[in-house]
């Protein structure tokens, strides 16, 4: 088997090769150490037509593509500063609240079976979670991903432009949620539990509220 | 068993080479030991109910392994596996398919309950909630014995199903239905959820653990 070359020298070959393509690199802590290459949006096409006709890389299976669904989140920092307040220097906690937008992600595992070689991890992040949550299809690229997007369209919301058939593929086509988001709210079917605990107590028991005494 | 006969003098009667019956007793006898199943399978219990129909357990022995391909041939439905609500409206309508008297076995955790998908956004909890269950078949999946099993516990009631009087089966009542309604989908879950005249969950003092 070849040895890979790292994703800093693919990124560096992708930024040759295609001008004006923002890349980032997103380093993973754990012990498998899978390393991820964000990608912009713009480009996205451009770059996974590098990849897989790239004779170095030749990624020409996509083994895998996923959703990822990021909340907003608001983060509080604390500074502490010297101020000097009636002569007399204080310090002083201030405190500021960031907050990070939500997104939507699209995680694309590729191999190369000629090289055998891979997983080059790829992503694909939307502007936010609701209105603008388009990425670029890479089902032109790889054909393979066509039902896998039509998945992560389902679930995830993320509209995939230039996807050839863009329909939802495991729930049913009136379905109006997408259920792997973490705000999704599963209907309120809990009339009948007999091993509740945990979760499903706390909605069981909610049910019972809401149903009223009998 | 004949009731308008003394059984001492049935046994009697039997030992001299004379057999007696009832259209009742020959009528469900022929039922029970050639109850087709319906040939269909949703998830791994279908695995179980296809070994069972095989040479090692061989269902063939009950009269079952003619399994059906088209319902209207069927006369029972083998719910073999996760109920997921995309497929349960075709589930209900191939129930509907099949022609009277027709019985429903809920084999495994799932098809009882939705097992261990039951909180899942995608599966129905029970597919007793649409369709009239006759005997259910605990397991994750039941072996191919726990089916032999239930099957067995069909024919006994088959066995024992009056051919007149008010504990006659569905089958022989005029008003009784012999379709459900089909669920439709809606935009956040089945419409209905379930169906009242089939299910209802036990009454709430029966329900100690969400006290």
């Amino acid at each position: 088997m070849i040895q890979m070359d790292s994703l800093d020298a693919i990124k560096c070959q992708i930024e040759g090769a295609i001008p004006g393509a923002r890349l980032e690199l997103l380093s993973h802590a754990g012990p498998s150490g899978q390393h991820s290459l964000l990608v912009d949006n713009d480009h996205a096409l451009a770059v996974a037509r590098f990849l897989r006709d790239a004779p170095r890389l030749l990624m020409d299976y996509a083994s895998n593509v996923t959703g990822i669904d990021w909340p907003e989140t608001t983060t509080r920092e604390t500074i502490r500063t010297k101020q000097v307040i009636d002569g007399v220097e204080r310090e002083i906690d201030q405190i500021t609240e960031r907050k990070k937008p939500g997104r939507l992600e699209a995680v694309y595992h590729l191999y190369s079976m000629e090289l055998k070689q891979g997983p080059l991890i790829l992503r694909l992040r939307t502007e936010d979670r609701a209105g603008a949550s388009h990425l670029p299809s890479l089902t032109p690229v790889w054909r393979g991903a066509e039902f896998q997007e039509r998945e992560a369209f389902d679930l995830y919301g993320i509209i995939f432009d230039g996807h050839p058939d863009l329909r939802r593929i495991l729930m049913w086509d009136g379905f109006k949620d997408f259920p792997m988001r973490k705000d999704y709210v599963a209907p309120d079917d809990y009339e009948y539990e007999p091993t509740a605990h945990d979760e499903v107590l706390a909605r069981a028991l909610h049910h019972r509220r809401q149903e009223g005494p009998k | 068993m004949n009731p308008g006969m003394d059984e001492g003098l049935r046994s009697e009667l039997s030992k001299q080479g004379i057999f007696t019956t009832t259209l009742e007793d020959l009528y469900n006898w022929g039922r029970k030991n050639s109850v087709w199943p319906l040939g269909f399978g949703l998830a791994c219990c279908a695995i179980e109910m296809i070994a069972a129909s095989m040479a090692r357990w061989d269902l063939a022995r009950f009269g079952a392994e003619v399994f059906r391909p088209s319902p209207r041939q069927a006369d029972l439905m083998i719910v073999a596996g996760t109920v997921t609500k995309k497929m349960a409206p075709q589930v209900v309508r191939l129930y509907n398919q099949m022609p009277e008297p027709k019985y429903v076995i809920a084999m495994g955790a799932c098809a009882i309950s939705g097992g261990p998908f039951k909180e899942g956004y995608n599966v129905l909890k029970g597919i007793d909630r649409y369709l009239p269950v006759d005997v259910h078949i605990p397991g994750c999946p039941p072996r191919p014995e726990a089916l032999l099993h239930g099957f067995m516990m069909l024919q006994r009631l088959i066995d024992e199903q009056a051919l007149t009087g008010p504990r006659r089966p569905r089958h022989l009542v005029a008003d009784a239905p012999s379709e459900f309604p089909v669920p439709q989908y809606g935009p956040h879950d089945l419409e209905p959820p379930s169906n009242p005249e089939v299910w209802q969950p036990p009454s709430s003092d029966k329900k100690p653990d969400v006290g």
